[in-house]
């Protein structure tokens, strides 16, 4: 009777282990399936390569919304990686430990905002800085959306680098004193080269997070569907375009955007594997 | 550094100015990190209190009070029943992965990637996924039961990941000392290892119940917009951030807007403290 129980215990929590599989299988199953018919229809090559998207005429070229992801990530980058690296240096090798018990729940809570938050503050308050500052019609432009994912990839970069940093050996360090190096030369020079495949495994997370997000990048990017001119011009990227025209597309218009999901979801899919690929090569757990 | 005898000295002030360089950056980096969290929630607070009026709080929501009360119930109601799905799902899949499997096995291994690549997955994605399976193909419409499965796949890697390391935390010996006693695998289990995890495990909880409040791009095209309370899970009803950002896409409501954000971060600020305050006697690195 108990082993009876215990066997079936066994497989209850097993299938609960390939509930995980199963949702990958499905949500892939899903999106290819909607969305391939749409990229056939339209032609791989004019869908990716396509400069104009004009769903009224019945032209849908998505290579200005990959364009504008890949611009307003880059532009995240520049502010996000030295914010976000310089940081973790900070309170890995630098930070008192009474000050590090305030200061790191203050970068968990960065990350727990809400996106909608976040676009809200970059609504009111980026959007309108942007504007006056370059004496713009309209402040919701490429920068404005680089600088609030700036902000919002810190913590992702903060923290993976920071772990990576840690696990350095100890040795690296004192070696490098030893040698008559300074404290801040040897963080430098040698702990965080050392460390150097977790912190770009933290900077492609941060990619796929700037990627992904849709709900922020939407209210202060301006949703131009045309090829990005500038970072004072507006522009319209993979995730925006799919939720803002969603709600009322039918038809072909509709399959389109169940396959841009198809093209964000294989970059996705990339940019995890290069972010595995990279943290199995630190000593990250 | 140079090692020429006759440029030592200067070489030596290079050394310092440098290592003073390196550490000003570290510390004005981990400064903007900080002053970019307390700006953000500071402006938050003090532009939305003031719009903070009574009939925000109104048992109905109308187009003229905009009550964010529906909406807050809402969130209630799918956090509850995302838990309730999503907790033994990944509390079980943990407990397979740790106490069954060994951390081998094809089945651990294929269930820890493919949880490792959901919680990459953007929202959006999800977002759609539900919508192509839930809300078309199984026909339930826009409905916050559509949005609970949505977001249960979508916390599920977050549960799991926490679940094992508070599994993993706990000590060999209490295991062999139940086994020791007489006790089988399932009681073991239940009686000595996971009240050991609780800690860990609630504090996953509470982290995942950060996630759904502040989900947005998952819900729109799952759980719908509609602004009050349905009468039962199969009816469209939007959660508190969905509300939010409804109300600063129309623009119309702004004040509302920045009174539903004070809101929402209050109740980010109090799932961040509470999760804390979960793991504070936790003795899991």
């Amino acid at each position: 009777m108990n082993k009876y129980k215990e066997n079936f215990m066994r497989i209850i929590f097993s299938i609960t282990a390939a509930i995980s599989i199963a949702a990958v299988i499905l949500i892939s199953f899903f999106l290819f399936y909607r969305g391939f018919p749409g990229m056939s229809k339209i032609g791989v090559f004019n869908f990716i390569a396509g400069t104009r998207w004009r769903p009224n005429e019945g032209v849908y070229g998505i290579f200005p919304m990959i364009l504008g992801s890949l611009y307003v990530t880059a532009g995240a980058l520049v502010i996000g990686v030295p914010v976000g690296l310089l940081s973790a240096i900070f309170f890995a090798k630098f930070c008192p430990p009474k000050l590090y018990k305030i200061l790191k729940p203050a970068v968990e809570l960065l990350a727990g905002i809400p996106s909608i938050v976040y676009g809200f503050f970059g609504l009111v308050v980026i959007v309108p800085a942007v504007m006056n500052t370059f004496d713009l019609a309209s402040g919701q432009t490429m920068l404005a959306g680089s600088l609030l994912l700036g902000i919002m990839i810190i913590p992702t970069i903060t923290t993976v680098s920071e772990a990576a940093i840690r696990a350095v050996p100890e040795t690296y360090y004192e070696g490098a004193l030893a040698l008559g190096a300074t404290h801040e030369q040897s963080v430098f020079k040698t702990v965080v080269p050392a460390a150097k495949s977790g912190i770009l495994a933290g900077i492609v997370l941060g990619i796929g997070r700037a990627i992904g997000e849709t709900t922020a990048v939407l209210m202060v990017v301006g949703n131009q569907q045309r090829m990005p001119k500038g970072i004072l011009k507006g522009l319209s990227t993979l995730t925006t375009n799919i939720v803002l025209e969603m709600g009322y597309a039918t038809d072909l218009h509709r399959e389109a955007l169940l396959a841009t999901a198809v093209v964000l979801f294989v970059f996705i899919l990339l940019i995890n594997l290069s972010f595995s690929v990279l943290k199995k090569g630190s000593k990250i757990k | 550094m140079k090692t020429d005898k006759s440029t030592q000295s200067k070489g030596k002030s290079k050394i310092r100015i440098g290592s003073i360089l390196m550490r000003l950056s570290v510390f004005i980096a981990a400064s903007i990190t900080v002053i970019a969290l307390l700006f953000i929630i500071g402006y938050i607070l003090i532009n939305g209190i003031p719009h903070l009026k009574p009939s925000l709080f109104a048992r109905e929501y109308t187009s003229e009070n905009v009550s964010l009360v529906p909406a807050l119930i809402n969130t209630l109601i799918v956090v509850f029943f995302t838990l309730l799905i999503a907790v033994p799902l990944g509390v079980g899949a943990a407990i397979y992965l740790v106490e069954y499997s060994n951390n081998k096995g094809k089945l651990a291994t294929i269930a820890r990637t493919t949880a490792e690549t959901l919680s990459g997955i953007p929202s959006i994605v999800f977002g759609l996924f539900g919508m192509l399976m839930f809300v078309e193909f199984f026909g339930w419409g826009y409905s916050l039961l559509a949005g609970i499965f949505t977001l249960s796949i979508l916390i599920l890697p977050l549960i799991m990941r926490t679940a094992e390391e508070a599994l993993k935390a706990v000590p060999v010996p209490y295991r062999e000392g139940s086994f020791a006693l007489g006790a089988g695998k399932l009681r073991t289990i239940f009686k000595v290892v996971l009240p050991a995890a609780k800690p860990g495990i609630i504090s996953g909880i509470i982290l995942a119940i950060g996630r759904i409040v502040g989900e947005t791009a998952a819900l729109i095209y799952t759980s719908g917009i509609v602004a009050n309370v349905p009468k039962n899970l199969l009816g469209s009803g939007r959660t508190l951030a969905l509300h939010m950002f409804a109300l600063s896409s129309e623009a119309l409501h702004m004040n509302e807007a920045s009174a539903t954000a004070v809101v929402l971060i209050v109740l980010v600020l109090f799932i961040n403290w509470l999760s804390k305050y979960a793991t504070k006697d936790r003795k899991v690195k």
